[in-house]
């Protein structure tokens, strides 16, 4: 079942055409990755889909409805979204601001009740933030922030999450264990989820499917493996990337060397092995 | 376990935190409500002549329908307090209200600590509009007083709509360049104010003494025609406080959480833009209550706007009744204009807060 559909979309900025015709579909259920250099569009595409900036064409559909036509209301209700940098206001505590997802269930003179509290706090627990409930949130770290943030979009009971690089600025432990939430979100709940991420790797070891966006048009799509080759690295990104499998789980990997690494002698393997 | 699972079977006790919260609150503002109503009727007690405390509710109270107190006390004693005392206390009260609430408004649309009721050209176009009302060469006192009021009202109104129309960008209205057309717009105002006071001769004092603020003249019409006023601008303001707890995050989340951004940034600055016009233009720019008033009560009992929107009405309330208690006995019979005591009574109060609460994060 399709969930969202985007078709031809353009996005432009003053004259400037950041997304290009841009169609594609996302299925029930589905973790998409949006992947793509610096600058190609993902996270206007993010924008345009939760209608934060206007469409220059096209249309985009959630369960078949225009985006655009629906009342503010009922698109933060089905549709919930992760952005790239969250600034949240530093002095109210990390669960008033998980406590604002309940914000399109309730009437302008509607109360939080029990039911609403609860599944603000469930939505805690089930992102580890609930130990962080009474501290403010402008003394809490990246990734406590970050999680704080998807327990938000949780409490909106969304049927469909949108991230905006939600890795970006984390440890690899902390980039692992958000996209282990997530992933599992979207298994267990049926979520359908997409994501914009910078990491090839990540993206290859999370995502159902990839979307590969350059120059604000879609490259190539299709599973990771199909998506990431070394020649669509080439195409895109300009640099030599050398296409693994993983060890563990034959994903593609990609392993990046140094532009000028003609100079650098492979020592590992001249003097003998010591590394 | 999954989202859905986790919706009927919930109860009140997993949820450990904020529940005491919301009973506490509401004593703070049942607290609030009584201390506002003490500090009016002691205000009503002090002046020239002193009236007993008792004689004050009696009177009251005998005002209200099915009450029946026979009078023991003198007619001139029933004046004073119905006709003098009490409208100027009630003035005052609306005005300290709006002033506060307005001031906790634009703090939170324009996410600045800043940002005080006056900062988008409000109090600049009133104080022209006002001028222009005292330098006309016919005597306004003819007019029935109502010609400086209109005035000051016109001016922070036009002033507003000037500033807005010159910050909308397409269909938004982005809130840096509202502030900053604010600022210049009012700079270029206030410019014009001071070259009229320099040129207006005799009649400089009384200017003066109302852009510093003075409720010397207060009688029951002017408080009844700000009345409107404040109670329509203070429901709408309640009615989005949730809407404004959201806006605290950017502009982005909120509409990402269902708030349609745009409107409730309008609907805000009309309702805190005509109430600061109304209390302004019939007791002048009295300075600081809106932006002390809501840092205060933030250093007291937190940020979340449907609380402090509520206890910022109430301590604005009290703080400008008590400020003008100041004013017209301190320095008896002589009146000092009530924007000098906001922020020589305010200001060490509001400073001793900040030591000792010292919280880092409090906006």
């Amino acid at each position: 079942m399709i969930k969202l559909e985007l078709q031809s979309v353009s996005v432009a900025y003053d004259r400037n055409m950041v997304v290009k015709d841009l169609t594609f579909q996302v299925m029930s259920g589905e973790m998409v990755g949006l992947i793509g250099p610096n600058g190609s569009g993902k996270s206007t595409i993010i924008k345009a889909i939760s209608r934060v900036i206007p469409l220059y064409s096209g249309k985009i559909l959630l369960d078949g409805k225009d985006v655009f036509k629906m009342p503010r209301g009922d698109l933060a209700r089905s549709l919930g979204v992760v952005p790239q940098m969250s600034i949240l206001p530093s002095a109210f505590t990390a669960f008033e601001v998980v406590l604002m997802g309940r914000n399109p269930h309730l009437g302008l003179l509607q109360y939080e009740g029990a039911r609403d509290l609860a599944i603000t706090w469930r939505a805690m627990e089930m992102t580890a933030t609930h130990s962080l409930a009474e501290r403010k949130v402008g003394e809490l770290s990246g990734g406590e922030i970050q999680r704080i943030v998807i327990a938000r979009v949780l409490t909106q009971e969304p049927k469909s999450i949108l991230l905006d690089e939600p890795t970006a600025n984390l440890d690899i432990r902390h980039q692992v264990e958000i996209l282990d939430l997530i992933k599992n979100l979207c298994l267990e709940n049926n979520l359908t989820v997409v994501v914009a991420l910078h990491d090839l790797n990540l993206a290859a070891q999370y995502c159902d499917r990839l979307i590969l966006i350059n120059n604000g048009r879609v490259h190539a799509q299709g599973t990771p493996r199909e998506v990431i080759n070394s020649r669509n690295i080439k195409e895109v990104y300009g640099a030599d990337g050398c296409v693994y499998t993983h060890p563990v789980n034959g994903l593609p990997a990609v392993l990046l060397k140094a532009g000028n690494s003609q100079h650098t002698k492979p020592r590992g393997m001249i003097e003998g092995g010591i590394v | 376990m999954t989202l859905n699972q986790l919706k009927p079977s919930f109860m009140e006790q997993s949820v450990p935190v904020h529940f005491p919260r919301r009973r506490r609150r509401a004593y703070t503002i049942v607290g609030l409500l009584i201390a506002l109503g003490g500090v009016m009727a002691f205000a009503i007690t002090i002046g020239s002549v002193q009236v007993p405390f008792l004689t004050i509710c009696q009177t009251l109270l005998s005002q209200l329908p099915l009450v029946d107190i026979t009078p023991t006390w003198p007619s001139t004693t029933e004046t004073i307090i119905l006709e003098i005392r009490l409208p100027r206390v009630i003035l005052a009260g609306l005005v300290g209200a709006a002033l506060a609430i307005a001031g906790a408004t634009y703090q939170g649309l324009f996410r600045n600590p800043l940002a005080d009721p006056y900062l988008i050209g409000v109090a600049q176009g009133a104080s022209l509009g006002a001028v222009i009302g005292f330098l006309l060469p016919f005597d306004w006192r003819g007019m029935g007083f109502l010609i400086i009021p209109v005035l000051a009202f016109t001016g922070a109104l036009i002033s507003v709509a000037i500033v807005y129309s010159l910050a909308r960008v397409g269909k938004t209205l982005p809130v840096t360049t509202l502030i900053l057309a604010g600022v210049a717009l009012g700079a270029f105002w206030g410019s014009i104010v001071s070259y009229l006071i320099i040129n207006s001769g005799e009649k400089m004092h009384g200017i003066i003494f109302w852009l510093m603020g003075s409720f010397a003249l207060s009688e029951w019409s002017e408080a009844k025609i700000v009345l409107p006023y404040v109670v329509v601008g203070v429901a709408v303001i309640l009615l989005y406080s949730r809407s404004l707890n959201i806006m605290q995050l950017d502009e982005e989340q909120a509409q990402q959480l269902g708030i349609n951004v745009e409107k409730v940034k309008l609907i805000l600055l009309a309702a805190a833009t005509l109430i600061t016009a109304a209390a302004v233009s019939f007791v002048g720019t009295i300075g600081f209550v809106g932006i002390i008033i809501p840092h205060a009560v933030r250093l007291i009992w937190g940020p979340d706007y449907r609380f402090l929107l509520p206890l910022s009405v109430l301590s604005g309330a009290i703080f400008l009744i008590l400020a003008d208690l100041v004013a017209r006995t301190a320095l008896a019979p002589m009146e000092i204009p009530v924007g000098v005591i906001t922020a020589v009574c305010g200001a060490p109060f509001f400073l001793y807060l900040l030591r000792r609460k010292k919280r880092a994060v409090f906006f």
